[in-house]
């Protein structure tokens, strides 16, 4: 949370006491359970969106009425009743939330610690009803101002809904079309918020843009929407996530996020996910259905996923790249843990179009528990795609022996001059690793975690420094209990 | 002061230790020496606590302390090093971070703070140099792509930043060159104090040139079958353990 703390040192300074923000917009209102057309009118009035949007979202309905679940992915749960859900839900209010920290689980407090959290920061997670001014909404209008002296927009979703409809308008589906999957349509017709950034041309974003600032929106979103736009020569770093966990009432959570980066523009996205992956017996935890998709669509643009998964009880997500102009670059860097009885099914595609693309892909794996863990991951160079490159490297690393590990490549080439590298590996920790490390004094946890983390490496090495150090921490806590 | 007491050993349902009795005091460095399967590394791993190693019968105490009631990260805590016969190797985990991770977790063990990083930064550069280890190793993997002299090396760059009180070595000369050898018996006359006692398993005299025991042990089928001191070691390179009146199988 080093940053988080430098941000709120930074607001403190700067504004002394802050009022102003999107704080008074947020309605305590519930929409009734269920989704149907009066559902998607009243969120949609609810944002006070132009005619267009609300459009937009029913046509969206339409269509995911007609489409299917899909059930290709290597993981098992019951079926959801999408008429058993709230689609929208106002934060819980002070009366509703625990009133102090003895109120909250201590177990809950206990991973707060070892993160690293002040005392402050636990209250705001735990949705304890504190009294700060600094709350995270506040938090990203000061930063905001500071952005915006740069030309960044970075807003939620609904303002940009208001603010900048030519450029919604314009991005708003274009990497991930409302019907691409059964969740991608779900959430264009009802997502609650998000958030929309664009970076003009040639500037590079002085700051690590996060959504931990926007924490009391995260409790409602269940269905969030991002965007991210960085025109030409332009970079940004965009940090999303707590790494917190937050328990969370909503099972199901489906956001969608589209990426697009114009010639020679970057964006680095990095992910630490550590939703609520249920109890030790699978009861519980978050359904993280998600679509991620990046279009390089300048030439010598590049977009790059790293992504440390280690909460949800099911994962499915696959960040892609669509590789469009020439010589253009999709990497993809991944740690997905699972542990208990957690299920994850996620990977990359990367599809090559434009002439000298070149991606890389390195996913490690590392199962626990009774868990299943999957790759899955597409590397496509399609006909016009002359001398593009990949290389992927899927690593899986079991611990214990009632946990799975699988690995499903899907390679498809149409171009001859393609070069595609593959490499895979699955090992686990040995007990001769174990007793070595016990034997120099390290605590049993302590040594699965040092394992781990090097098995990591290659990934966690693409962390942004804010990230990195709490991310190898969490690393450790997802994986107590799986040894000894 | 450690002190084994009728110690039996079983793996996987079998006997292999059947009554050890052994005793070092501070400062003591003693050799076991035996034939193949005599039961020599497990006595070793048994002292310091790896799983499998079931304790039939009989007593270890170090300092006083109930060792066998400890798991081998408290062992190693009380002072216990074991030098390992096959290092092994643990990817994407640099060797200074691992030593530091060990060190601190040790130290806090017995009730002290981690030290700090400039301070542990000069301990392991200051030991890798006496021990002729080249500064760049120390940034790389534990034991990963090391020759088997440069892993055992390693082992002795180990011990001497957790410096403890009663050091293990389970054959870790063998299979090294003259050179090598050198580097391992440095490392271990280095420890060699008033303070510290260290158990030596190996299979052949040489070590002992370079490092002169206070005692020499005979084992054979799970038992110290002789005892004495460095003339032992010299008297069995020249006539053999039948020469000596040892059978692999029999006391």
């Amino acid at each position: 949370m080093v940053a988080t703390k430098e941000a709120q040192q930074t607001v403190e300074e700067v504004s002394g006491e802050y009022k102003y923000g999107f704080v008074t917009e947020i309605e305590t209102e519930k929409a009734p359970k269920g989704l149907n057309e009066d559902v998607i009118r009243f969120i949609s009035a609810k944002k006070k969106e132009p005619e267009w949007l609300l459009a937009w979202r029913l046509k969206a309905y339409a269509k995911w009425l007609t489409m299917e679940e899909p059930t290709w992915a290597m993981v098992d749960y019951p079926k959801i009743d999408f008429q058993d859900i709230y689609y929208y839900a106002a934060p819980k209010s002070a009366e509703d939330g625990p009133k102090s920290l003895e109120d909250v689980d201590p177990e809950l407090l206990r991973t707060y610690e070892k993160l690293g959290i002040s005392l402050k920061e636990q209250e705001v997670l735990s949705g304890v009803a504190v009294d700060i001014v600094f709350d995270s909404v506040s938090v990203a209008t000061t930063f905001r101002k500071k952005l915006k002296e740069a030309g960044i927009i970075f807003c939620s979703i609904s303002e940009a809904a208001h603010d900048y409809p030519e450029m919604m308008k314009k991005y708003l589906g274009s990497v991930v079309p409302v019907a691409d999957n059964y969740y991608s349509a779900l959430n264009s017709a009802v997502f609650t918020d998000g958030t929309f950034v664009y970076i003009p041309k040639g500037v590079r974003c002085p700051m690590e843009l996060s959504t931990y600032f926007r924490i009391n929106e995260a409790n409602t979103g269940q269905f969030e929407r991002t965007i991210i736009i960085a025109d030409e020569g332009s970079y940004v770093s965009y940090l999303e996530g707590c790494t917190a966990p937050q328990r969370d009432e909503n099972q199901l959570h489906a956001a969608v996020v589209e990426l697009v980066t114009h010639d020679d523009a970057e964006i680095k996205y990095s992910t630490v996910q550590n939703w609520y992956p249920g109890d030790k017996d699978g009861k519980g935890g978050i359904y993280n259905f998600v679509t991620k998709r990046g279009a390089c669509r300048g030439k010598n643009s590049k977009i790059s996923w790293t992504q440390v998964e280690t909460g949800s009880a099911i994962t499915w997500k696959y960040p892609s790249c669509l590789l469009i102009g020439d010589n253009s670059v999709g990497e993809f860097y991944s740690v997905a843990i699972t542990n208990n009885y957690q299920q994850a099914d996620t990977g990359t595609k990367m599809i090559h179009i434009g002439k000298n693309t070149s991606s890389t892909i390195i996913s490690k794996g590392i199962s626990a528990g009774k868990s299943q863990a999957t790759y899955r991951g597409l590397v496509k160079v399609l006909p016009g795609a002359e001398n593009a490159r990949n290389f992927t490297q899927c690593d899986s690393l079991l611990i214990g022996d009632l946990c799975g590990a699988h690995t499903v490549p899907y390679i498809e080439i149409k171009n001859p001059t393609a070069q595609v590298e593959h490499e895979a590996t699955t090992s686990k920790i040995s007990d001769e690793q174990l007793f070595y490390c016990l034997q120099r004094g390290l605590e049993v946890e302590d040594a699965v975690a040092l394992i781990v983390n090097g098995f990591c490496k290659d990934v966690m090495q693409n962390l942004p420094m804010e990230f990195a150090v709490e991310a190898q921490k969490l690393l450790g806590i997802s994986l107590e209990g799986s040894v000894g | 002061m450690l002190e084994i007491k009728n110690l039996h050993v079983s793996v996987g349902g079998k006997e292999i230790l059947k009554g050890v009795n052994l005793t070092m005091k501070s400062g003591e460095v003693h050799a076991i020496m035996g034939p193949n399967g005599a039961g020599k590394s497990t006595l070793s791993y048994a002292i310091c606590g790896k799983d499998g190693y079931e304790i039939t019968e009989g007593t270890v105490t170090y300092n006083g302390k109930d060792l066998l009631d400890m798991e081998p990260d408290q062992r190693a805590g009380e002072g216990l090093f074991l030098g390992f016969q096959y290092p092994v190797e643990i990817p994407g985990v640099s060797n200074m971070n691992f030593l530091r991770s060990a060190l601190n977790s040790q130290r806090r063990y017995r009730g002290g703070k981690d030290m700090p990083a400039v301070e542990f930064l000069k301990l392991v550069r200051a030991k890798a140099k006496e021990l002729d280890m080249d500064a760049e190793m120390l940034k790389r993997p534990v034991n990963v792509g090391f020759s088997g002299g440069e892993k055992k090396r390693n082992e002795m760059v180990q011990m001497a930043v957790l410096n403890p009180s009663l050091a293990v070595l389970d054959e870790t000369d063998s299979g090294l060159d003259i050179d090598a050898l050198k580097v391992v018996s440095d490392g271990i006359n280095r420890l060699r104090s008033p303070e510290n006692s260290i158990l030596m398993i190996t299979h052949y005299q040489r070590l002992l040139d370079y490092v002169v025991p206070d005692f020499v042990h005979i084992m054979a089928d799970g038992k110290i079958v002789r005892t004495g001191d460095k003339t032992l070691a010299i008297d069995l390179e020249e006539k053999g353990y039948v020469g000596l009146g040892i059978t692999e199988n029999a006391a």
